[in-house]
């Protein structure tokens, strides 16, 4: 894998269920494009269940497609949820405490 | 929990969001981001409609449906939110507010003396609306309660307390939650619910199953695929657990296990779920639920011979079951053990919060107010019997009791930031009424003060703003014309100072008219024509009954009655208020209270045979009094300092002995002495009312009792300082 291979996208904003479909279809086209994709949450101040799925989703997507997709940048809203729910080992990647 | 504890809930909680959309709707303007406020906004109407669904409250939903119409439609830029239509939706707040109320009443239908209310409302909301689709909304809103509201079989597990079988080693709950796929249109959030779960408890572990998720393409994002494995800590009995999912009890599978349940019922559970069963193992196992062997155990038994009880089979670890199984690798399970040790060893460590009858803390503030006296009590029986170790005792008995009587009081105290954010509809409301453009800030929310002051200060306050607004703050063409901004602005300050709380309550209007003032007074009969007066006195003529400048009444103020009783309210509350103004440039009127109305930490002093108590906050320092005979004014440090002596004040019999004393007092920035005979020092001091029959008596503001049993007046600072500064103006004049 090179390193140009390695794609960017960033979540802004609320990511909950208003968003959470649009979301879906423009993570999944990015990630399709690339073998290493990764999602920038920095601009999240609001996650819910609906904009988590989006994020399990793409992870197993990513898994199954043998690519690769790692989360960066974890906002405090991200943090919270992923802290509360235990989901670091899910998404294996290295979250920065606030 | 039942029904009517969760509609309690969405009671409390629907007028929380109510009072958010309130002050979204009010900021909307000031916010810079207005997506977010409308997005605030609608949030607050949508999670209404869907919590009153579940309760078929369907004149709610229908109503709360028209306004998340509108408000989607704002949301996706397809109307502009315009003033006309903010006043419009706080109406539409408050008709909500209204049928809130109706609900808390017990009234579950609409209620028809306001049906005509609400028909005009929605058909205004309709006339803002984009486009005519009231049809297709009204048909939606009558079928989503229906859709909601049917009363399904909860989908939780009841599990009876069987004997027999081999129970599991754990004390904690397992909650296992599949939430349906609808949740999520129904405007809940299973975090949410997560989120609420530690006020019972500890969250000891928890697993996401997100094995429900279909590939990328099926997958709707508005659908919900999640579920949850929990163990979870708590006190709390099965029914309040369940409790907390009692909103989407008909959208999810429940099922709760109790602590040291049978481990057949984690076997059970197991086979209910969906999930591959090595799997689901693994994932109680790391939730720490039950161990491996005793899962192992059980299962072995189910296995090997329907109904053979027999608890001997050897039990071979889960661990290589789950292995052979291709799912975990050996190392999670024992991290997975290992864990379930440390987590089991961890002590609770919880932040709770209770909630209590205020008559209980009353009482306690009470019973400690006794505690003190019976305190001052014994403290003197030990000075009088010259007993060492008695008078050791007694003062750290006094001192613990200080502490007491300090953390009893800090029980009562409350934040005065929700009474100020009260104060931002009535701005707006008033404003809109009177045709003023005017805003409102806030400073000092955090300051805290005793909550019956609180309770007390509300309508002073509102006649305060009231007043600036209508008077304070001059129509838009005279602030441009004077060079100022359009906008007029009140402000809300509060802060500390020598155990008062001040709030200070200004406009950046037009300032009071000294002259005007006072020929009003002057006609009015309350002041001599010939009479001096410095500023302040004469802007404090505001306050005496009767006065009105208003050229113009409104029906807001002007009518004379108000500032008077602004002024006795307060005056009832321990409180004083003062007044200052530059001309041009606004009015600020200062109210001071007391921090608390019970018990305070007083100076004793002594006249002839009497005891006074001075509140120690306003005691700057003790000095020796001299002065040239005659005079009432000494010489402090190269300042004058006006004193009063508190034997001609009260006309106490007899002469001042050979050492008086000054004790120098401050208010703000008012500084004065009393002189008195004794210094008796500190004392903890009880405020106990006077009498009714007492209440028009000058500078007491209340009595104590001391551990003699004898009775002491407080001095009244406030009423003090009136009496000085007049005098003092006076002879500077």
């Amino acid at each position: 894998m090179s390193n140009a291979a390695v794609s960017q996208f960033a979540i802004e904003g609320e990511f909950t269920i208003y968003r959470a479909a649009d979301v879906k279809t423009e993570l999944l086209d990015a990630l399709r494009k690339t073998q290493v994709l990764e999602v920038n949450l920095a601009g999240v101040s609001e996650l819910d269940t609906a904009g988590l799925q989006v994020l399990m989703l793409a992870k197993q997507t990513a898994q199954a497609d043998k690519r690769e997709l790692h989360l960066v940048a974890h906002s405090p809203a991200v943090v919270e949820i992923f802290q509360m729910l235990d989901l670091g080992a899910f998404f294996g990647d290295a979250v920065l405490i606030h | 929990m039942n029904l009517d504890a969760a509609l309690q809930t969405f009671i409390a909680e629907s007028r929380e969001l109510l009072e958010d959309m309130e002050n979204a709707l009010l900021n909307v303007d000031l916010a810079c981001d207005t997506g977010e406020a409308i997005a605030a906004i609608f949030r607050a109407a949508h999670t209404i409609k869907g919590s009153a669904g579940l309760f078929s409250l369907d004149h709610i939903v229908a109503f709360t449906h028209v306004v998340e119409s509108l408000l989607d439609e704002v949301r996706d830029c397809r109307v502009v939110l315009n003033d006309e239509m903010i006043v419009l939706l706080l109406s539409c707040c408050d008709f909500l507010n209204g049928m809130i109320d109706g609900l808390a009443g017990g009234n579950f239908e609409s209620d028809p003396d306001t049906q005509a209310e609400g028909e005009m409302l929605l058909a205004q909301l309709r006339r803002h609306m984009a486009c005519a689709c009231e049809e297709g909304g009204a048909a939606e809103a009558a079928a989503g309660p229906g859709a909601l509201a049917i009363p399904a079989e909860p989908g939780v597990e009841r599990i009876g307390d069987g004997g027999g079988e081999e129970r599991g080693d754990n004390d904690y709950w397992h909650i296992s939650l599949r939430f349906g796929r609808g949740v999520l249109q129904n405007g809940m959030d299973p975090i949410a619910f997560l989120r609420y779960l530690p006020k019972l408890g500890t969250i000891k572990a928890i697993a996401t199953v997100p094995d429900a998720l279909p590939p990328a393409e099926e997958m709707d994002a508005e659908l919900c695929y999640l579920g949850f494995e929990i163990a979870f800590d708590s006190q709390a009995d099965k029914e309040a657990i369940e409790g907390v999912f009692e909103f989407v009890q008909d959208d999810c599978e429940i099922r709760i296990i109790s602590p040291r349940s049978k481990v057949s019922h984690y076997v059970d559970l197991i086979r209910a779920l969906p999930e591959q069963a090595a799997r689901l193992g693994d994932i109680l196992v790391r939730c720490g639920s039950v161990t491996a062997r005793e899962l192992d155990a059980a299962l072995n038994q189910q296995h090997a011979a329907e109904g053979a009880a027999g608890e001997a089979l050897p039990p071979p670890p889960l661990g290589s079951i789950l292995v052979e199984g291709g799912n975990v690798p050996p190392v999670v399970v024992e991290a997975a053990l290992a864990k379930q040790k440390q987590v089991s060893e961890q002590k609770a460590q919880e932040s709770r919060s209770i909630r209590i009858d205020s008559e209980k803390l009353d009482k306690l503030i009470d019973l400690v107010g006794e505690l003190i006296i019976a305190g001052a009590r014994a403290n003197m029986i030990g000075q009088h019997i010259q007993n060492a170790e008695l008078q050791e005792c007694t003062s750290i008995l006094s001192g613990l009791v200080e502490e007491v009587r300090d953390a009893a009081l800090e029980l009562r105290m409350v934040k005065i930031g929700a009474t100020f954010n009260r104060f931002q509809r009535v701005v707006h409301d008033v404003a809109r009424e009177l045709g003023k453009d005017i805003g409102l800030m806030v400073s000092g929310e955090d300051s805290e003060l005793d909550k019956t002051v609180v309770e007390k200060i509300g309508d002073p306050l509102m006649h305060l703003v009231r007043n600036a607004m209508d008077h304070g703050i001059e129509s838009a063409e005279a602030r441009v014309a004077a060079g100022k901004p359009a906008k007029g602005m009140i402000r809300l300050n509060a802060f500390h100072e020598s155990g008062s709380i001040v709030i200070e309550v200004s406009d950046d209007g037009g300032g009071l008219r000294k002259d005007k003032i006072f020929a009003k007074a002057v006609e009015r009969g309350l002041v001599d024509p010939e009479r001096k007066m410095s500023d302040s006195e004469i802007y404090n003529l505001i306050f005496e009954p009767g006065f009105s400048t208003a050229e113009k009444i409104t029906n807001l103020s002007g009518r004379g009655v108000g500032m008077d009783v602004v002024k006795r309210n307060i005056t009832a509350l321990r409180g004083s208020v003062d007044i200052g103004s530059r001309e041009g440039q606004g009015t600020t009127v200062t109210v001071r209270l007391p921090l608390t109305l019970a018990i305070i930490d007083g100076f004793l002093v002594q006249v002839g045979s009497s005891v006074f108590v001075v509140p120690l906050d306003m005691i700057e320092e003790c000095i020796e009094y001299a002065t040239e005979p005659g005079q009432d004014y000494c010489n402090l440090r190269g300042q004058v300092l006006p004193f009063i002596r508190l034997r001609q004040l009260f006309r106490i019999e007899g002469a001042g002995t050979r050492r008086e004393s000054i004790v120098v007092l401050k208010l703000g920035t008012l500084r004065a002495g009393l002189v008195v005979d004794t210094l008796l020092g500190e004392f903890q001091t009880v405020i106990k009312p006077l009498s009714p029959i007492f209440s028009e008596v000058k500078c007491i503001s209340g009595s104590t009792i001391l551990g003699s049993g004898e009775v002491a007046l407080i001095v009244d600072v406030a009423a003090l300082m009136r009496t000085v500064g007049g005098r003092a103006v006076a002879m500077a004049a």
